[in-house]
């Protein structure tokens, strides 16, 4: 494994996440379009204008390219298991590389001084969250999330005895007050249980499967075709001018709760719903797996 | 579709009104958080602005910036979220002067008033859309308190063609969709949540 290699290599990854947008999302943009009317329309055909313009010059297509955060799903035999640190480094250098030669833009300051080292890199930033799973591979998504809609984020530790009825009010409730300020329409991510912190990792979380793909869980796949149906009932619409399309979709996942205790965490993402998701090999290479 | 040009001149802002789409071709300016804290720091200090601020739109965005030899570059510049920007708007307004304010999300009720008093204007440019908005820029003019606010923060002063299509949301004769929306948001949630 050579880290300098691999951080080169990730530079590719992280400019196809900011100036391109998945199919699924892409394809929900399209048909939302034609659904649309007036003002609303002008928004999606501009935003559908600056994908092409952003995928066809390789240029970020929001300059807001996010918190740099890597979604590491790391096979328990591994064969390189014993290089992460190697693997760290090059998220680290390929982060610095991209802010370069993308360009993309310097996003961390310092909380207390202000400061921004202008190279995308901070304390714990690039932010790497590591889950083990069975297997032999490496799996990462890099997935950019802008400021303006992690700021719509919303934690609720619910009274547990409204339930789900209180779970999808809440939901519904902070799509409506949000209006167009995290770029509607978005895709929402909800978490339930766990804890507190753990029901907004859970809620980002959510936000790494594809638009229109459900749950494999029916109960909780009928919960996000719900919520996504009533959300678009909201006329919020695109940027919050008024229409049909409020959500591209919304997502849920779930843990067990305390008894007491009934977190629901929310986090909108806005309609450049960026990412990549690529292996990398024992030996260090870059193998790209779709997103 | 209408095209503003600048310097704006001050009657044909006043007679834009919302729903109305238009683009702005001539020189704007970037100001985010930091930047309005700058100026309006250096008026309460009795200092000039850099450059006059009346005759231009302000435009609430941070861009990606690339320096090429000498010369900056826009390469994506969408708009950040207005309604940060209330707490200084309608000082802004009262010591510069400004007339257009770019952003996306809206704005409330304070900067409304203030739009009103002065003769103002706030159009909503599609946020996201930075590379659309890149691609209207023709020239980099200056550059403002980059070393001190960094690139996101500092004040680009850019000549563009056509940039838009931006659509006003807010008016001087005191309408607001952003308001009139909430309202029908609030009616249609209520809707909602007694069918749960």
């Amino acid at each position: 494994m050579n880290p300098e290699r691999l951080a080169r290599d990730l530079v590719g990854p992280i400019k196809k996440a900011v100036t391109t947008l998945p199919e699924p999302t892409l394809a929900a943009l399209k048909e939302a379009r034609e659904k649309e009317e007036d003002g609303a329309r002008v928004q999606l055909d501009a935003i559908l204008e600056a994908v092409e313009i952003g995928q066809k010059e390789e240029i970020p297509i929001c300059q807001d390219t996010g918190t740099p955060t890597f979604y590491v799903q790391l096979g328990a035999d591994y064969p390189a298991i014993n290089q992460l640190d190697e693997i760290k480094k090059a998220f680290r250098e390929g982060v610095q590389r991209a802010t370069e030669e993308v360009p993309i833009r310097p996003n961390t300051v310092h909380p207390i001084s202000g400061k921004n080292p202008g190279d995308n890199t901070g304390r714990s930033i690039p932010w790497i969250n590591w889950d083990i799973t069975d297997g032999t591979d490496l799996k990462v998504t890099y997935l950019p999330k802008g400021g303006g809609s992690t700021n719509m984020s919303q934690l609720t530790m619910m009274t547990p005895g409204k339930g789900i009825k209180g779970v999808k009010e809440l939901v519904l409730k902070r799509i409506a007050s949000m209006e167009g300020k995290p770029c509607p329409p978005t895709v929402v991510g909800v978490g339930l249980g766990g804890s507190a912190s753990i029901s907004m990792s859970l809620a980002k979380k959510s936000l790494l499967r594809p638009v229109d793909e459900r749950h494999e869980d029916p109960e909780i796949a009928d919960l996000e075709e719900e919520l996504k149906e009533r959300a678009n009932n909201l006329g919020v619409g695109p940027m919050g001018v008024g229409g049909e399309t409020t959500v591209l979709d919304v997502k849920v996942e779930h843990d067990h709760r305390h008894p007491a205790s009934y977190p629901v965490g929310i986090t909108p993402q806005c309609w450049a719903n960026r990412r990549t998701s690529f292996r990398i090999t024992p030996e260090g290479d870059l193998v790209e797996v779709g997103r | 579709m209408k095209i503003l040009e600048t310097p704006l001149k001050p009657e044909v802002v006043a007679d834009l009104r919302v729903n109305e789409p238009f683009k702005v071709t001539g020189k704007i300016f970037t100001a985010r958080d930091a930047a309005h804290e700058k100026l309006l720091g250096l008026a309460e200090e009795g200092k000039e602005a850099p450059f006059d601020l009346s005759a231009y739109p302000c435009f609430h965005c941070g861009p990606v910036m690339k320096k090429r030899d000498d010369d900056w570059q826009v390469v994506s510049a969408g708009p950040t979220t207005s309604i940060r920007m209330e707490i200084f708007e309608e000082e802004f307004m009262e010591e510069f002067g400004t007339k257009i304010f770019i952003g996306k999300g809206g704005m409330g009720e304070t900067t409304s008033e203030a739009l009103v008093e002065h003769g103002g204007v706030y159009a909503q440019f599609t946020g996201g859309a930075g590379s659309l908005m890149a691609g209207s820029v023709e020239e980099v003019e200056d550059v403002h308190y980059l070393e001190e606010l960094g690139v996101p923060e500092a004040i680009w002063v850019l000549k563009v063609k056509e940039f838009g299509p931006l659509l006003v949301t807010m008016d001087s004769t005191g309408e607001s969709i952003h308001r009139d929306i909430s309202e029908e948001i609030e009616s249609n949630l209520q809707k909602e949540l007694e069918t749960l």
